[in-house]
């Protein structure tokens, strides 16, 4: 699309920032990545009143320029680095009209970057009811900008503040804020001098965050670094110097344009919320009821639409199978590509089931108040109140939960919760933990109420929990923190959630999940169907021309000989071969050979298991009903000893595999990709590997 | 010398300074800072961390960052 002007929108977390970019763009937005960072950059398109189209950017929300994530970091980057074009015509610096003295120390920042600025005075309303009285024309007349009152929830003021982007000065008439020159004038001046900065601040800026700056190359961040030692400037003390004096430059604002109505502390609505749902005893309670609903609703209200999702495929790999002529092309589609994309699209409901149940959690303001429990716990065991999101999230999927680590702010946090997310029981470990028990759990009631298979699925999500916490608790000693942690977080005001906006994460999600994980189950299934449809030299050639022979058609009805052959050339295909390879390997665990292909195989992805394991066993078509998987698993006899293979131990030894191992190729990208270093992702596949042999190996012992 | 973190849950007290550069930084970022009101509005189950009420809305913080900020 072709736009006009590039608007940036910028403001402190909760103050309604999302919600105005929903506005100003509709669903008309994307979102991609900020060149070199794995940071989402939100985009959308907004039509003007004067008919040109203005390119909307949301930048991460954060109190300051200076930041304290990785998120908050790109603040800076997009706002001062014009190298790659990304500076905007405008600044949008949307301000909470009920808490404006902290909101506004984000704009005397924007505001002394020299680009134009409107300001967006958020929730008015809200801050009328509170007795707070604005003068917005004396306001707008002090900063020198438009400042145009909204309130993005009720959807007023929304054409006005359109008009104002759209009139808005090419040149920035902010006024001057604070004097930054004298905050550090030696190193000030000579990196304007030195790296042709115009700005002031920008140049104090590139001082205080060139370590982290993406856009300077080396040399320059060593010359500035240099620059500090000679004019031995400190950040942290000169950040404190600015502060100060910026708050007291609101001070002088806020005098005389702000009234609040002297009330007394009365108890408002939030805080009465807050006395229950962070209640010694009912806090817990709740928070404890609410993931039991979670996982209720995730199982029960997903049952529908997901055997919806695998009658549409049986139905369509029938149609294929009649309407495709039999031979490797139809067989490559039905039960390599259809197969596969079942084994994805499945996951549909569940994921977004849970994806909208923990954007209301988050939307509401409730997950910060977990967060707020949960710290002390967390910390004992080397984590943060802030990982209990991702952990939770992990019962999903592990891949947008470790993405959405990004608001841990201290490193060592953020690293360990990346390390132990994977170990949570995902919902892509469900269809394995389902068939497994399934096989081998009876299905009764023990103690009246409580169903054995039930209670074996409850015990394996008990120790996923429980194997994250201790392997947190043990990388606490190894990991060495590189700075100190704080936990410095505000807890938003109790609100209603936003149905646009959880649909639209859920959407979102959902989509993000199937393009990531469908096009790597795709691609196995379809190199697992080669490796089984063909095998090394002449080895299929020499099965058919040895069941060609007399008293095999002789002896033999025509079905049992072709179950024969079958059978025989799967063990004799590129996958029966390896299989066989790594037996000696697993055998320990109780595995054989059949069950190693299904395994090597769920490292790209662990719901393809269950189809491998149909694959493998249906060796007479009908491969993709659970059911007749599970028959076939359980007629399935081991040929030398005539046992059955899927015993209580082997079942669950290969529960404990599918529980430890990190059987996922988009979370091991994922983590490389927020990591940015091999040995992370390298780290976390051995150890888990580990984890999961030694667990096998002692479940199958000790039930053997 | 009274530190913000020997509070009890309902009392008010006015921020005098910080014993903490670092953690007087960020504090100040969040509206909390010298000069301001700051009351405790409630503490975390297990005891830490506390909610303070400051400029107007809630913010949260552990027990060891409170000792960093003195009252008046």
């Amino acid at each position: 699309m072709k736009t006009n002007i590039r608007v940036a929108l910028v403001g402190n977390p909760n103050t309604g920032k999302s919600t105005l970019f929903n506005i100003l763009t509709g669903l008309n937005q994307k979102i991609g990545n900020f060149p070199g960072v794995t940071v989402d950059k939100k985009t959308g398109f907004c039509t003007l009143p004067d008919g040109r189209t203005a390119e909307i950017v949301d930048l991460p929300g954060t109190y300051s320029i200076y930041p304290k994530s990785k998120d908050e970091s790109i603040v800076f980057s997009v706002l001062a680095d014009k190298s790659k074009g990304m500076v905007p015509d405008l600044v949008v610096v949307i301000l909470d009209a009920s808490n404006l003295k902290r909101n506004l120390l984000l704009y005397t920042q924007v505001a002394d970057l020299k680009i134009p600025v409107v300001v967006a005075l958020n929730m008015v309303d809200v801050s009328d009811k509170a007795g707070i009285k604005i003068n917005i024309d004396l306001f707008a007349k002090k900063l020198g900008v438009p400042v145009v009152p909204i309130s993005a929830r009720k959807n007023t003021g929304i054409d006005k503040l359109k008009s104002a982007i759209a009139f808005a000065n090419s040149v920035p008439l902010q006024q001057d804020t604070i004097d930054i020159e004298s905050i550090a004038p030696g190193i000030i001046a000579q990196i304007k001098g030195e790296m042709q900065v115009e700005n002031p601040y920008v140049a104090l800026q590139l001082a205080h965050q060139h370590e982290t700056l993406s856009y300077l190359s080396t040399a320059e961040s060593d010359r500035i670094e240099q620059l500090e030692q000679e004019h031995s400037f400190h950040s942290q003390k000169a950040q404190a110097t600015e502060t100060i004096a910026r708050y007291n430059f609101i001070n002088d604002l806020l005098y005389d344009t702000v009234k609040k109505a002297e009330t007394a502390h009365d108890e408002t609505i939030s805080n009465k919320i807050d006395k229950i749902l962070t209640h010694k005893v009912f806090g817990f309670v709740i928070f404890f009821a609410i993931l039991l609903f979670i996982f209720q609703a995730i199982f029960s209200w997903s049952a529908y639409p997901m055997s919806l999702i695998e009658d549409l495929f049986i139905w369509l790999q029938a149609g294929a199978a009649k309407i495709l002529p039999a031979g490797p092309l139809s067989s490559l589609i039905i039960d390599g590509v259809l197969a596969g994309l079942s084994g994805v699209l499945v996951f549909i409901p569940q994921i977004a089931i849970l994806f909208a149940l923990i954007s209301i959690l988050e939307d509401t303001g409730y997950m910060s108040r977990v967060t707020f429990m949960m710290d002390k716990v967390m910390r004992k065991v080397g984590l943060n109140g802030k990982s209990v999101i991702p952990l939770i999230g992990g019962f999903a999927c592990a891949v947008p939960s470790i993405m959405s680590t990004r608001t841990i702010e201290n490193w060592k946090d953020r690293m360990i919760t990346i390390m132990v997310t994977p170990l949570v029981a995902c919902s892509a470990r469900l269809p394995v933990y389902t068939l497994l028990i399934a096989l081998v759990v009876p299905n009764r009631n023990v103690w009246w109420i409580f169903n054995l298979q039930g209670l074996a699925l409850t015990a394996m999500y008990v120790l996923s929990i429980f194997s994250a916490v201790i392997v947190a608790f043990v990388m606490k000693f190894i990991l060495k923190a590189r700075e100190r942690g704080y936990f410095i977080m505000e807890l938003p005001v109790y609100r209603m959630p936003r149905w646009k906006n959880v649909i639209f994460t859920m959407y979102d999600r959902s989509k993000t999940f199937v393009l990531q994980a469908g096009k790597v189950i795709i691609a196995v299934s379809v190199i697992l169907w080669v490796m089984k449809s063909y095998g090394p030299g002449d080895r299929f050639a020499q099965i058919d021309k040895q069941y060609a022979q007399p008293q095999y058609t002789k002896t033999m009805t025509p079905d049992s000989l072709t179950k024969v052959i079958a059978s025989e050339k799967l063990e004799n295909s590129y996958a029966g071969v390896f299989g066989h390879v790594i037996e000696p390997v697993i055998k320990p665990l109780g595995f054989d050979w059949k069950i190693g292909i299904a395994l090597i195989s769920s490292f790209a992805a662990r719901e393809v298991f269950v189809g491998t394991m149909a694959t493998i066993y249906s060796v007479e078509g009908d491969a993709d009903k659970m059911q007749s998987v599970q028959q076939k698993m359980h007629e399935a006899k081991n040929p030398q000893t005539g046992e059955p293979v899927f015993t209580l131990a082997v079942a669950f030894s290969l529960m404990m595999f599918y529980a430890f191992a990190m059987q996922c190729a988009s979370t091991v990208a994922v983590v490389y990709r927020e990591t940015k270093d091999w040995r992370w992702p390298a780290a976390q596949f051995a150890y888990m590997t580990a984890l999961a042999y030694t667990a096998s190996f002692i479940v199958y012992h000790w039930l053997k | 010398m009274m530190k913000l973190s020997q509070l009890e849950i309902g009392e008010t007290g006015i921020v005098k300074e910080f014993t903490d550069l670092e953690m007087s930084v960020k504090l100040m970022e969040m509206g909390c800072l010298p000069g301001e009101e700051v009351r405790i509005s409630r503490i975390a189950p297990l005891g830490d961390p506390i909610a303070i009420s400051v400029s107007g809305y809630q913010l949260s913080l552990r027990r060891f960052e409170a000792s960093t900020i003195i009252l008046q």
